[in-house]
């Protein structure tokens, strides 16, 4: 089965430091990965290299379509947060429902609280449809129940045939493939 | 995607601060005369001159708030994600400046134009002038804008940026809307071009070099 991300011999450097050099991955549909490690030690430029955000120093990466959630908000301050959504398109009804979302849909999405913004991103990823999530720290900001939710919605995510890739420091529920950075 | 991102920066100017480069160039063509004195021939002479500075002090302004906002809150990214490549980003931000800012800058030129007592023989001219070479400005306020995104004191860093760069602009523009038959008009128009041709990729270039 092809996969959805694939990683050969990749070398990362940043600002003259080297993160990891000679890195394969390979994430096939209906697998999730959970990078972990110390602060500082190139999992966020490890998901800017999987996203085509970065060029990698070595090496070469093969991507599905796939949906970015980091630090970056990337909705218009201004407009309510369903009309904000809905510039990247997608089922953004059917995610923000998922999301405990539809109630904040006539809400500015400069009002909204640090946990709100971060299931707007989510929601955004959700709402793509893309078959490759990739997730910088998905649980910051999160209560229970948000976390709840994105363990549902990642498990119901793979049954589909997606793939996850997620770094973060918290444990997410479910079925994860380590990857230990910096090691 | 890139006419809905058109549409976007077009929603997001016009309903904020458009009006701001507008009324700026206003105020500082109504600062000539005072400046110099009403003499009304004297008006005449630098009447153009002094459109021209106030239409580029006017496009300084809102170079801080065309690009970085975006880069800063994952906007780019989301783009990019999206298959837009960041040259397609670059067109559609110039599109969308231009837009906001060259029509409004000719509608004020009308008063302003009055004010520096240029003759009403002069006024298409200076219209002209004014219409072509408002695209090769939005061009360079994004460019820089680009440029500057994500540094610190950007603005002042934009100013020593753009204003050299416009000179040819201002020296073709000027001249354009003060001789008749010069050719003046032709190489403001060819300025005019290129700074429009190279922008989208002078902007995709450095919306990828700003990336971290």
């Amino acid at each position: 089965m092809k996969p959805l991300l694939r990683f050969d011999g990749v070398t990362c450097r940043r600002g003259g430091r080297l993160l990891f050099e000679y890195l394969d991955l390979k994430i096939g549909p209906g697998e999730a990965l959970h990078l972990v490690g110390p602060n500082g030690c190139g999992k966020s430029s490890l998901i800017r290299l999987a996203a085509g955000l970065l060029r990698a120093e070595q090496g070469s990466i093969e991507r599905s379509e796939l949906a970015l959630a980091d630090e970056g908000l990337a909705l218009d301050r201004e407009l309510p947060l369903k009309r904000a959504l809905q510039f990247w398109g997608g089922r953004v009804d059917e995610a923000m429902n998922a999301l405990d979302l539809t109630r904040l849909a006539p809400v500015p999405v400069r009002l909204l609280s640090t946990g709100q913004a971060k299931r707007a991103t989510l929601a955004r990823v959700v709402a793509s449809g893309a078959p490759l999530w990739l997730l910088d720290e998905p649980l910051n900001g999160l209560d229970s129940d948000g976390v709840g939710r994105l363990e549902k919605l990642v498990a119901a995510h793979l049954e589909r045939g997606g793939a996850v890739l997620a770094a973060s420091h918290g444990l997410i529920g479910g079925t994860w493939t380590h990857l230990e950075l910096g090691a | 995607m890139i006419a809905s991102l058109i549409a976007r920066d077009f929603r997001r100017s016009i309903g904020g601060a458009a009006w701001l480069p507008v009324g700026f160039f206003l105020v500082v063509a109504t600062l000539v005369p005072f400046a110099v004195g009403p003499d009304p021939r004297l008006l005449e002479r630098i009447a153009s001159g002094g459109l021209w500075i106030a239409a580029l002090t006017a496009a300084l302004l809102p170079i801080e708030r065309l690009i970085d906002p975006d880069r800063a809150n994952g906007f780019l990214d989301q783009l990019t994600i999206h298959g837009v490549s960041e040259e397609a980003v670059g067109g559609a931000k110039v599109t969308a400046h231009w837009l906001t800012f060259g029509p409004l800058l000719l509608l004020a030129a009308l008063p302003s134009s009055f004010i520096l007592g240029i003759a009403p023989a002069a006024l298409g001219r200076t219209m002209i002038a004014l219409a072509v070479g408002t695209p090769g400005l939005a061009a360079l306020a994004v460019m820089v804008a680009a440029l500057t995104a994500g540094l610190p004191r950007a603005g002042a860093l934009a100013g020593v940026l753009l204003l050299p760069l416009a000179v040819p602009l201002l020296i073709f523009g000027a001249g354009a809307t003060g001789a008749e038959a010069s050719g003046a008009l032709l190489l403001e128009a060819a300025v005019s071009l290129l700074l429009v041709a190279a922008s989208p990729f002078v902007i995709g270039a450095a919306i990828r070099a700003a990336r971290t």
